[in-house]
């Protein structure tokens, strides 16, 4: 019941982009094709709950028994950085149509700050193993949510006559807002 | 004369949040009051100023291929200092600005800045365009928290404008409200631009 809960709040009331503000730029930046934002949330899913298991680990038999938690932040960038070379590498020997697909898409994940936001809030929260990686895949999946609503709505956008200075990142941001207001609806779904 | 352009560029003409649009995920997060854009801002122009500082002097012993990590090593050292220093002396700031405190590490405006401009010039000019970019972000943040701040809640800097029955467009404080804020911000600087041909 309890991981039900962290689902629904995960995936909707807390969306991660639209209500906490994480991975504001691939959102902004890959959400102009319904079918890329598939695959950049594919690769976002997969690579997040790979990210929150290791750090998971990491935090927990060699961070915390060393005393050492203050190089949280330096870790956890550098393990999330070497995971997704690591990701990449592998897919690209063992699963190349996988790779064809998410391929473009892995590089750009180490700069989604999301990763590495939701593997420290999740050591905050003091989640054990199986809860942190659940999280950080509904995290994940909500981000995809996020990103093919966006883009679906940006596929019309295009197609209407904007004002010269709206173009761009202005409308783009101002659809997040009314996108954000919808989501908002979901406040109260989970007590 | 001419290295002032380099601190001065940051204001205006590329500033990192109206014009090249760069780490809006604290933009967006914490500018719900005024004095968080001011914190968020000043921590960030430090952690700019140093990484551009380590990274200009670095700059010819760092392998090229591990570049990028290299930088993220130094940026992520100077983000936990930032962190030690700011949970032990502003701890209410510290907890406002949460998680966004350890994530100034992923701040594009800084990786772009070591990698478009510290690792080729020299360290005078670094630190010019480091502190002109982070003190430009710092007034963008600022003009945003204050704006938020004003329509969502009738105060600036914590000092009431409106009593406190007064109604506010409580919206501009929560999350919607940060992307309509920005959105018609970058509006406005378009058209400021467009028109005076900046």
């Amino acid at each position: 019941m309890e991981l039900v809960k962290i689902i629904i709040l995960a995936l909707v009331v807390n969306n991660v982009v639209l209500a906490q503000f994480l991975g504001i730029c691939p959102f902004l930046g890959v959400s102009n094709k319904v079918q890329t934002s598939l695959g950049m949330g594919a690769a976002v899913i997969f690579v997040m709950a790979l990210a929150n298991l290791v750090t998971f680990l990491i935090q927990f038999y060699v961070l915390n028994p060393l005393h050492i938690e203050f190089m949280q932040t330096i870790t956890f960038i550098l393990v999330i950085a070497f995971l997704v070379q690591v990701v990449e590498i592998i897919l690209k020997k063992s699963a190349p149509s996988l790779y064809q697909a998410l391929g473009i898409y892995l590089p750009l994940i180490t700069t989604n700050c999301a990763v590495l936001g939701i593997a420290i809030l999740a050591v905050q929260k003091d989640y054990n193993l199986v809860t942190s990686v659940v999280y950080a895949s509904s995290i994940a999946a909500g981000f995809t949510l996020a990103l093919i609503l966006m883009a679906g709505i940006r596929e019309q956008l295009e197609l209407t006559g904007i004002p010269k200075g709206m173009k761009g990142f202005p409308i783009s941001l101002i659809t997040a807002g009314l996108l954000s207001l919808a989501f908002m609806g979901f406040a109260n779904l989970v007590k | 004369m001419s290295e002032i352009k380099h601190f001065t560029k940051g204001f205006f003409k590329e500033n990192p949040t109206f014009v090249l649009v760069l780490g809006t995920c604290p933009t967006l997060a914490v500018t719900t009051a005024a004095m968080n854009g001011i914190g968020m801002g000043l921590a960030t122009t430090f952690v700019l100023v140093f990484s551009n500082l380590f990274v200009a002097l670095l700059k010819n012993v760092i392998p090229d291929k591990v570049r990028i990590a290299a930088f993220i090593v130094v940026i992520a050292t100077f983000v936990t200092i930032v962190d030690l220093v700011m949970k032990a002396y502003t701890p209410d700031l510290y907890k406002t600005l949460g998680i966004f405190i350890p994530l100034i590490v992923v701040n594009c405006i800084i990786l772009g800045r070591a990698e478009a401009f510290a690792q080729k010039n020299t360290v005078y000019n670094s630190i010019l365009d480091g502190l002109g970019m982070g003190l430009g972000f710092t007034l963008a943040i600022t003009l945003m928290g204050s704006i938020r701040e004003v329509l969502g809640n009738g105060s600036i800097f914590d000092i009431r404008l409106m009593s406190q029955e007064a109604k506010t467009i409580l919206i501009f404080i929560l999350p919607p409200g940060a992307f309509l804020t920005y959105g018609y911000l970058i509006a406005i600087m378009n058209r400021i631009k467009a028109r005076y041909n900046v």
